[in-house]
């Protein structure tokens, strides 16, 4: 009650005249034109290079922490064989769900944030680097496995050093299917409560604004690019003697 | 926030999503009492969903298929068709429907429209490819026994192009189910106005949408393999091009 | 090259890529110019709010989160440690996130709380904003909660249309839509099929069906008029666009069923026992300049000037004074 009177009698600030715009002649941004170039320019380190830069992080240790579970369960179920059928039923089922029912099934479980949002991306990737490795592992040809033990090798050194490098260009495509799969679903983050770009293409109004729609959208296909020429980079350099195949 | 929630509490969602699916609650955020969920209202988004993915996929196929066959046949256009497979990857879904949104509107016809766009490249993508596959020694038998182009595509081509084809489709087919969740932002009332309207239907609204839209993409995708195995040639060993695969 | 060279190639690379974008990320940082003096009283850092933390929370759509990052930052300046969960949903979620401690208080709007949270009938709404306030306070104190005295400008629901429609259709008042309202779609936020100053009133108090109901983001409210998806849609008095532009027309509420809200912000008793007393005094103090007119400048900065919520935040402070 007292609090209503004091709001009375506090001075109230003087909000001067000019604080308010003159909106009557119009420039591309108030009549939302389809991709207003000054506005990009000016703003764009702003505002949308951070969520860009956050976008990137949530990909990169999702798709990382997803490959390193993803090699564990793959070398295990290489020595241990009879993990491999019920994981790749386990895995096939997960991976006919769409990524986005996916992401919020695991809601309840993680919930809201962007660990949770890291762990879902994770848990996704994961499915289908598994079924890649072991399905690369598998196209190893059986000569070249005999002439490792015939050489001497032991268990381990023939995963390590024949298995895997020549699965790598399987791996590889499966790493560039997952990573740019993980790009597109890091967008959903927001509705998670996490970060990423997903904020600037539907948060607020943002939802209306051609601009910015181009500009975050744009962002996210640059960093799907980006991950996928640098995933090409490292198969050129790793395993040279196989033509990296268009996936 | 976000430490994991302990098994109990897990399951207990998952009931509680159940129940949603099974009968009307009262909204947990709704004044007055609104009821949600029950069987009603999903089978009326249920539908609404099925009939977007069903006309985007059908634009898609019909869009994506014939060309495809003929690049495929002619052997022409392959750099073409492994890099729309390739873009239509790259493109993030939900920036599919903001660009939707902000630049042609809401609608079903501008929504299947997005959707299709989405649909198109792996269908392409994958008949291309399954058709650049089928053994050279079949289709010249074919042609040496005096088939016509389009007897020695529909003969021989495409029935031994089915696995890679299918495999195109089913992709397509799940991409659009997942997108049309989100065309809810679009103002398209289907099974993703459960998840992303957290507002109305609550947390057990949201794991019931996405438990609803994964049984109908297993749904869709068990059909889709079993028109797959009524259209491959019997007596045809077929090789699974998993390279193709999306 | 040998193996472990084009590894070492391959780090460098990344290094460099990553280090690219770092530095394009640290890249420039404006220096805000200072605003001329004005007569507000500006805010004063006290040191023994240090330790308190407060998450402020907000609404989904714009207006709300200009005010929540107007009372983070004024609350900031005052030397507690804030932290913003703005965009939590509708009243509901709103409510309950605060109930359950998530967020220290959020601002909402009388009309609504007594409409939402304490089932008034719109016509029990008191037209005064005082009263409003003294009803809501009280109501609000049996659960616990604590409300800040009101903001000077009030908003409130409208049906709203293209004016171009309005003419064709010779509408005015809500009333006159009856007859006409079945051949028409209205687009409002998802909550609005369940609220009382929205569908639910429209069809309960005013007797009015419609042709289609579209939920829409309630962000999208003037595109769905502009692109011809809906006739008619939920705006808000408060609008950056209506007072910018005559393309759009409000159509009077005869029946009264959408009652003006002033802004309250509500607070756990929690928080303000833990926060002091500058808790309630910052929040008062800083809000006292946002009239009617200011508050839509600021909302026609975010909607249709494109700028951040916590930007035009922060020049209100700033041109008011309460902030350096």
């Amino acid at each position: 009650m007292i609090a209503g009177a004091l709001v009375h009698l506090l001075p109230v600030a003087q909000i001067g005249q000019d604080f308010f715009r003159d909106r009557s002649d119009s420039d591309c941004i108030s009549q939302n034109g389809t991709f207003c170039f000054q506005w990009a320019v000016d703003n764009f380190t702003d505002r949308y290079l951070p969520p860009a830069l956050e976008h990137v992080a949530l990909v990169a240790i999702s798709v990382i922490a997803g490959f390193a579970i993803a090699l564990g369960l793959a070398v295990l179920s290489h020595r241990r064989r009879w993990l491999i059928p019920p994981l790749n039923v386990g895995t096939g089922i997960l991976y006919t769900i769409p990524s986005i029912a996916f992401f919020f099934l695991l809601l309840p479980i993680t919930g809201r944030g962007n660990v949770t949002a890291v762990i879902a991306l994770t848990a996704y990737t994961l499915q289908i680097l598994y079924r890649n490795i072991v399905a690369g592992l598998a196209n190893v040809p059986a000569e070249t496995k005999d002439a490792g033990r015939g050489m001497g090798m032991s268990q381990r050194q023939l995963l390590w050093r024949v298995e895997l490098p020549l699965a790598l260009p399987e791996i590889i495509a499966g790493l560039r299917i997952a990573t740019v799969s993980t790009v597109a679903l890091a967008t959903l983050a927001v509705f998670a409560g996490g970060d990423g770009l997903g904020q600037e293409l539907v948060g607020g109004s943002n939802l209306t604004f051609k601009t910015g729609v181009i500009l975050a959208g744009g962002m996210a296909i640059l960093i799907a690019v980006f991950f996928d020429l640098l995933l090409v980079l490292a198969q050129r350099l790793l395993a040279p003697w196989r033509r990296v195949r268009p996936v | 926030m976000s430490e994991l929630l302990p098994v109990a509490d897990v399951i207990s969602s998952f009931g509680d999503a159940f129940d949603f699916i099974v009968s009307p609650q009262p909204s947990p955020f709704a004044a007055g009492g609104g009821e949600v969920g029950g069987p009603a209202e999903v089978l009326d988004k249920l539908v609404e969903h099925l009939k977007i993915s069903g006309a985007s996929f059908a634009l898609a196929v019909v869009v994506a298929l014939p060309v495809a066959v003929w690049l495929g046949h002619r052997g022409r256009g392959e750099g073409f068709a492994i890099a729309i497979g390739n873009a239509g990857r790259a493109i993030p879904e939900l920036a599919l429907i903001a660009f939707t949104v902000a630049f042609i509107g809401l609608g079903f016809a501008n929504v299947v429209f997005a959707l299709a766009v989405l649909g198109i490249p792996p269908i392409l993508t994958n008949t291309f490819v399954g058709i650049r596959q089928v053994n050279r020694d079949a289709v010249e038998a074919a042609r040496g026994m005096g088939m016509t182009g389009w007897e020695v595509v529909r003969r021989v081509e495409l029935p031994l192009a089915v696995p890679t084809i299918f495999t195109g489709l089913r992709t397509a087919a799940i991409n659009i189910i997942a997108t049309a969740t989100i065309a809810t932002l679009a103002g398209q009332t289907t099974l993703g106005d459960f998840i992303i309207n957290r507002n109305v239907f609550g947390d057990e609204g949201v794991l019931a949408g996405a438990m609803l839209v994964a049984a109908l993409a297993i749904a869709v995708e068990l059909t889709l393999a079993g028109i797959q195995r009524a259209l491959t040639p019997r007596g045809l060993r077929l090789e699974r091009a998993t390279s193709a695969a999306a | 090259m040998t193996r472990s060279a084009r590894l070492r190639a391959l780090f460098a690379l990344i290094a460099a890529l990553v280090l690219a974008f770092t530095v394009a990320a640290c890249g420039d940082d404006d220096d805000s110019t200072t605003s001329e003096e004005t007569s507000g009283t500006a805010i004063e850092s006290n040191p023994d709010n240090e330790g308190v933390e407060l998450t402020i929370g907000s609404k989904n759509f714009d207006e709300q989160f200009i005010l929540g990052e107007i009372y983070a930052q004024a609350l900031e300046a005052a030397g507690y440690t804030v932290k913003t969960d703005l965009n939590l949903g509708s009243e509901q979620v709103a409510l309950k996130a605060l109930q359950e401690g998530e967020v220290s208080g959020y601002p909402e709007y009388t009309s609504t709380a007594l409409t939402s949270f304490f089932g008034f009938a719109p016509e029990d709404v008191p037209g005064d904003a005082q009263q409003a306030y003294e009803d809501s306070a009280d109501e609000f104190e049996k659960e616990g909660l604590v409300a800040f005295a009101p903001t000077p400008f009030s908003s409130a629901n409208a049906v709203g249309l293209l004016t171009s429609t309005q003419e064709d259709l010779d509408v005015e008042t809500i009333s006159d839509l009856e007859g006409v309202s079945e051949d028409l779609t209205l687009a409002g936020s998802p909550e609005c099929r369940e609220r009382i100053d929205c569908l639910k009133g429209l069809e309960d108090n005013y007797g009015l069906s419609f042709a289609k109901f579209t939920p829409v983001d309630i962000e999208l409210r003037y595109q769905v008029l502009d692109k011809g998806d809906a006739d008619l849609s939920i705006l808000f008095t408060t609008d950056g666009q209506l007072a910018e532009s005559d393309d759009y027309t409000l159509l009077e509420d005869d029946q009264g069923l959408l009652p003006a809200g002033n802004v309250l912000f509500i607070a756990s008793q929690d928080a303000v026992d833990e926060a002091g007393p500058d808790f309630q005094e910052t929040i008062e103090n800083v809000q006292a300049s946002l009239t009617l007119e200011v508050m839509q400048e600021l909302n026609a900065r975010v909607s249709l000037d494109r700028e951040k919520p916590e930007d035009v935040a922060a020049d209100y402070l700033q041109e008011a004074g309460y902030v350096e």
